[in-house]
């Protein structure tokens, strides 16, 4: 009797949920960025897609106006944002409870983001981001290695993302 | 799928990232009271219909989340040029002119 054998990887990508962090979202306008970004000690990049990493916070520019961070130290981060907020018109509004992360990662994790990400992932530097969608939920992808990538999914939006993602890996398993 | 340019995030992505939002370049009128009907009717519903280059608002909502204008092909359905909110409406003689 011949058996046939199977090289498929057994773990093409594996998908972790990332514990709860705090997460801001900070609109200000282009004239007031530079002095904001003083104010909170961050580093705030203005084009698109850029990230910076300063002491374990990061931010991510989401638009011309609109950045998330990723706070280290969330009481830090209001209290400089209330004390400057005469001087520096600006908008800063906790959103740690509305996404969910998931952490992409793995040799086919490009693969994976395909089946629902219209955008050219794989042409996405190392260490951006950008909002984009996923099926048809809006997501903020995060670029972290050429194999490694963070999703942030809107709550009730993750069974559906989580269901994608369940779907292709067993399709990825069994080889199809 | 169309591939449109954001001018917000200089960067040319899938259309489904988008949002079409109308024709571009319509002025609210400062004092809607003073208006007759007919110019009322007029602000709110009649559109040009072009057949050909048409200047129109898109959102990239799911992106940056910004308005913009673009002027696309009717009849191809080719994406002319895209350019930020607020800028004056492009004379495109000169763009033919350029290329």
């Amino acid at each position: 009797m011949t058996t046939q054998r199977h090289e498929f990887d057994p773990t093409p990508f594996l998908v972790e949920e990332l514990p709860w962090a705090p997460r801001f979202s900070l609109r200000v306008r282009p004239e007031h960025r530079a002095a904001l970004a003083g104010a909170l000690s961050l580093e705030l990049p203005s084009k698109v897609g850029q990230r910076s990493t300063a002491a374990g916070t990061e931010v991510l520019c989401l638009g011309p106006d609109e950045w998330t961070i990723l706070a280290q130290d969330a009481d830090a981060l209001t209290t400089a944002s209330s004390a400057a907020y005469a001087q520096i018109p600006h908008s800063l509004v906790e959103i740690s409870d509305r996404e969910i992360t998931l952490r992409i990662s793995g040799a086919q994790a490009l693969t994976a983001l395909t089946t629902g990400c219209p955008r050219d992932v794989e042409a996405m530097p190392v260490g951006t981001g950008a909002r984009t969608l996923f099926d048809t939920a809006t997501i903020v992808l995060w670029r972290d290695d050429r194999q490694s990538f963070r999703i942030d999914v809107w709550r009730s939006f993750l069974p559906h993302v989580h269901a994608i993602l369940d779907q292709v890996l067993v399709e990825l398993k069994s080889g199809l | 799928m169309l591939l449109i340019h954001c001018p917000y995030c200089d960067e040319t992505l899938p259309e489904s990232e988008f949002a079409y939002a109308g024709e571009a370049h319509i002025n609210r009128p400062a004092d809607p009271s003073a208006l007759s009907d007919e110019e009322w009717r007029d602000y709110l519903f009649i559109r040009t219909n072009a057949r050909g280059p048409h200047y129109e608002r898109w959102r990239h909502i799911h992106g940056c989340g910004r308005f913009f204008n673009a002027v696309r092909d009717t009849v191809s359905d080719r994406f002319l040029m895209t350019y930020e909110a607020g800028e004056a409406r492009p004379d495109l003689t000169v763009k033919e002119a350029a290329e």
